[in-house]
């Protein structure tokens, strides 16, 4: 399998000389075609830094980014943005979804402004409703919905694009356990059944054990890596949970 | 400390402010401008005439400065409500830090003090640049020399601004304090999370109230352009502006609706690039905001009205004298009162007596001698029959139009004159003479409305009987025509006949046409000088009309309806532009939001800019393309009600709207699209 995402010693500075705060401290790590990561750690470590510097959001102080051996940190302007609109897809904690739009809309305007055709945009759009199960809501509007319902849309929007990378952002942290879990196993179909290649942030041993791999960060550097081999999800989960424990009682957080 | 924090604060959101303080500078400066015209006025050298009626200007100004400022103080308000909204969050961070509300008061009260002061002076200093030129319009519109440039400050302007926006900032104050004190700490803080509820109006209903809208609007624009010679009454045109308004009101209510659902279902424009969202964003604004959208198209639509036709009033005024007013001076008198007409006008015997004076001999009696200072005199007479009066010349029509124009008084009598006296005015004037064969009458006439009213009975072949003859009409139609001088065509209709049909003992008046004898300008306001002297003199009978004074009281009347027309113009047209740019900017804090989305999908730059630029223009141009619609009718309606004006001018001056609307209305768009720009501009 080839590497998708690959990341080179990646820094991020904040503040100035006499008081400087390293978010991000000397990362690298590489994500593989169809492989789906989740990133843990506390509120601080710098995991959302993370997140933000791959999704061209933020930009790193040095060190490079690759996304399908393109140096993502040497874009600008429009190369951004398209960028941003071809290869990558988002889920956020809050959804950000349009609250004038529907449904419908909010997940054609991923299409729409690749200037994909309408025809194709609702075949496309019907396929991924039908697999997120949402097609019953696409005629509402977001304050209509359920907040599983907000992120099933959000994902839809995210992974409509055939993106080389979905990148979320605490996926779960708006949601109850009930709606957490439904996303958790669509997230687990996408990646299997349709090779998504997912990167998922979060400070939750549940939800990162949905994952394949699930990479530890503490105070900017990486502290640990899980790799899921054969295990089922609540060994995965047991693993993780030992991880977390060994972090310490800085970590109080996890559960 | 509160002192700091309020200086900060400004300084900090000079930005949002802009339109605030654009409108509030743009405010103070016309109302000084138009309040200064009093000062300026004083220095031009000007005739008695004209004087009063810069007077009537000055006081009519003042008038409409108080109209003008309740609309400003409205304005003011609204806007300083629409900034508060948009600082919500930064008084419940300042109440949950434990500040009372009375110290926010505080630092609201002196921000206002410190926008208002500068506002004021920046106000103040535009306002004595603009009217420096506004001198030389007035003096350009008043047709007064202009001898030598000066500097004009006007300190009463200076004051009555200061008062006037004075009470409104007071008014802003209190209205300020009152919203803070209303507010709940919960809904400050959450004020930024807010998703607004989406109301969808049923399409249906939609399409059925824009249909009715449609109608209301087609019947109200055929009653006043193609039917209005339907309309019998001022109740009913009322009516008509009521179903107007009415229609108006409703076309916003059930636009958005109608619009969206139409671009809903062409899927292939509706599904490119951003304009789903777009329609979306225009949709949901126009739908929450439908009574402003009503109010700032009807005052657009007054304001065009209003300012293409005064301007095209002042223009086509001008444009006819030169046209009706051909000779210097033109002397009436009414000749050989009888004691039953002396009863019925209501005079002294005395003057009976005087009306068997020639005019020639009432103006030697005056120490005018006509001799020295008159050339080309033409003289000519009135008659008048008790035998033919209008409604006998209506003959058959008069029934039918008697129910039609109801303010005409059909009992009065005609004004005949003879042939050869018509033809010597004509050749004075330069008209077409005419030749009547025996039992034939015409009838000259320029007032359109009459005009049409006369060639009806005209076409019926409709005779007339004079001393016991008939005659019958030589044309089908009227002649343009005309005797006496005005600024305006006037002539409701003379009827002309052969010179032995009439005969002294019917003569009504005597009218003395003349040229001075002079070579120059100032020899000619000498001689009329001589006359003006009489003026106040009620022992005769004789009036005087003279050239120049048709043509400054025109110049003037011009001049005074051309300047309020602007003052209220402008004052409309800011107020309309800078209630939208409000509406637009104050959601802009709601737009940071949906544009980060965009941004964060995917959207370029250039989509997002024109996604914007798309928004605020239709916005804009919403409520102007229907004000564009109903000012076609409605400037109609002005021409057929002014009918004394010139068509021929109006193209120069819905020009000159067109110029003001660009630069005002475009103006504010263009504030708002650029501050809008700047709020959604991704912070890194």
């Amino acid at each position: 399998m080839e590497n998708i995402l690959t990341i080179e010693h990646i820094e991020k500075y904040y503040g100035n000389k006499s008081n400087l705060t390293k978010a991000i401290d000397d990362i690298s790590f590489s994500v593989k075609e169809g492989e789906f990561v989740a990133i843990m750690g506390a509120s601080g470590s710098g995991k959302t830094t993370l997140l933000n510097c791959i999704s061209t959001i933020d930009r790193v102080t040095s060190g490079h980014i690759f996304v399908d051996n393109k140096d993502i940190t040497k874009l600008k302007g429009n190369d951004l943005n398209r960028f941003r609109r071809e290869d990558l897809g988002f889920i956020f904690q809050d959804f950000n979804l349009l609250d004038t739009l529907t449904a419908y809309e909010n997940i054609a305007l991923a299409l729409s402004i690749q200037n994909v055709g309408y025809k194709e945009m609702h075949e496309r759009i019907k396929k991924v409703a039908k697999e997120l199960d949402i097609t019953e809501v696409l005629k509402k509007y977001p304050y209509q919905m359920s907040g599983g319902q907000k992120q099933r849309v959000a994902s839809a929007r995210a992974i409509i694009t055939n993106p080389k990378l979905v990148l979320a952002d605490e996926p779960t942290g708006a949601l109850d356990s009930k709606s957490s879990k439904m996303l958790l196993e669509r997230f687990q179909y996408l990646n299997q059944s349709l090779k998504a290649t997912i990167l998922m942030v979060t400070h939750d041993a549940f939800t990162a054990s949905y994952a394949t791999r699930v990479i530890f960060i503490k105070d900017g550097k990486i502290f640990h890596e899980l790799n899921r081999g054969n295990d089922s999800r609540k060994e995965f989960f047991d693993k993780i949970i030992d991880v977390v424990t060994l972090l310490g009682g800085d970590y109080s957080d996890a559960l | 400390m509160l002192f700091k924090l309020s200086l900060k604060n400004l300084k900090k959101s000079v930005k949002d402010y802009a339109i605030y303080f654009f409108t509030l500078i743009l405010g103070v400066a016309i109302f000084y401008v138009f309040n200064a015209i009093d000062s300026q006025t004083v220095m031009l050298e000007v005739s008695q005439g004209t004087r009063d009626l810069i007077d009537l200007l000055n006081s009519m100004l003042s008038g409409v400065s108080i109209m003008v400022s309740f609309i400003l103080g409205f304005l003011i308000i609204y806007a300083s409500r629409f900034l508060m909204k948009r600082r919500k969050k930064e008084f419940g961070i300042y109440l949950t830090l434990g500040m009372s509300k009375r110290k926010i008061s505080m630092i609201l009260f002196l921000e206002t003090l410190f926008i208002g002061i500068i506002s004021f002076i920046v106000g103040i200093g535009a306002g004595i640049l603009i009217s420096q030129f506004m001198s030389i319009l007035v003096a350009n519109l008043f047709e007064a020399n202009m001898s030598e440039f000066t500097f004009v400050f006007s300190q009463s302007a200076l004051i009555k601004t200061g008062f006037y926006f004075g009470i409104i900032y007071l008014l802003v104050m209190i209205f300020n304090t009152v919203q803070v004190s209303r507010c709940k700490l919960i809904n400050l803080i959450n004020a930024n999370k807010k998703t607004e509820k989406v109301k969808m109006k049923n399409p249906i209903l939609c399409i059925i109230i824009f249909i009715l809208s449609l109608v209301l609007l087609i019947y109200a624009y055929y009653k006043v352009s193609f039917g209005y010679d339907t309309i019998q009454s001022t109740a009913e045109i009322y009516q008509i502006i009521l179903i107007g308004i009415l229609a108006t009101f409703l076309f916003f209510f059930s636009i958005s609706g109608l619009l969206l659902k139409v671009f809903h279902s062409l899927k292939k424009v509706y599904y490119k690039g951003l304009n789903c969202f777009t329609f979306r964003q225009i949709s949901s604004k126009v739908n929450t905001t439908v009574v402003s959208m009503g109010m700032i198209c009807l005052m657009l639509f007054v304001t065009i009205c209003v300012f293409s036709s005064c301007l095209s009033m002042k223009n086509a005024m001008s444009a006819n004298l030169t046209e009706l007013a051909k000779v210097d001076i033109e002397f009436t008198k009414l000749r050989n009162l009888t004691e039953q007409e002396r009863d019925d006008y209501g005079f002294s015997e005395e003057l009976r007596q005087d009306s068997y004076q020639s005019i020639e001999e009432s103006l030697k009696k005056i120490n005018f001698d006509p001799e020295k200072y008159l050339k080309d005199e033409t003289l000519v007479y009135y008659y008048t029959d008790d035998e033919v009066t209008i409604s006998k010349s209506l003959g058959n029509i008069y029934e039918e139009v008697k129910d039609t124009y109801t303010a005409l008084d059909y009992t009065s009598r005609e004004i005949i004159m003879s042939e050869s006296d018509y033809n010597k005015v004509a050749r004075l004037y330069g008209n077409k003479t005419y030749d009547l064969n025996e039992g034939e009458y015409m009838v000259v006439a320029d007032f359109d409305s009459m005009v049409e009213v006369r060639n009806r009975a005209l076409e019926q072949n409709n005779p007339i009987t004079l001393n016991g003859k008939t005659y019958y009409p030589k044309y089908d139609h009227c002649e343009e025509g005309f005797v006496d001088m005005s600024n305006s065509h006037i002539n409701t209709g003379i009827i002309i006949v052969n010179d032995d049909a009439v005969n002294d003992s019917m003569i009504e008046s005597e009218i003395l046409l003349a040229n001075y004898k002079a070579n120059t300008q100032e020899e000619k306001e000498k001689i009329e000088s001589l006359l003006q002297t009489q003026e106040g003199n009620t022992n005769i009978l004789l009036s005087a009309n003279s050239k120049l004074a048709i043509y400054e009281a025109s110049v003037g009347l011009g001049a005074v309806v051309t300047f309020i027309g602007l003052y209220i113009g402008i004052i409309f047209l800011i107020s309309s532009a800078a209630i939208l740019a409000l509406k637009e900017l104050s959601e802009s804090t709601d737009n940071v939001e949906r544009f980060s989305i965009l941004r964060k999908i995917g959207a370029d730059e250039k989509q997002i800019n024109g996604a914007l630029f798309k928004q605020i223009a239709i916005f804009f141009l919403l409520p102007l393309s229907l004000a564009i619609v109903h000012s076609i009718f409605g400037i109609m309606f002005c021409q057929k009600v002014l009918e004394t004006f010139g068509k021929e001018q109006l193209m120069a001056s819905v020009t000159m709207t067109a110029i003001f609307l660009i630069f005002i209305y475009g103006g504010y768009f263009l504030i708002t699209y650029f501050c809008s720009k700047n709020i959604i501009k991704e912070k890194r």
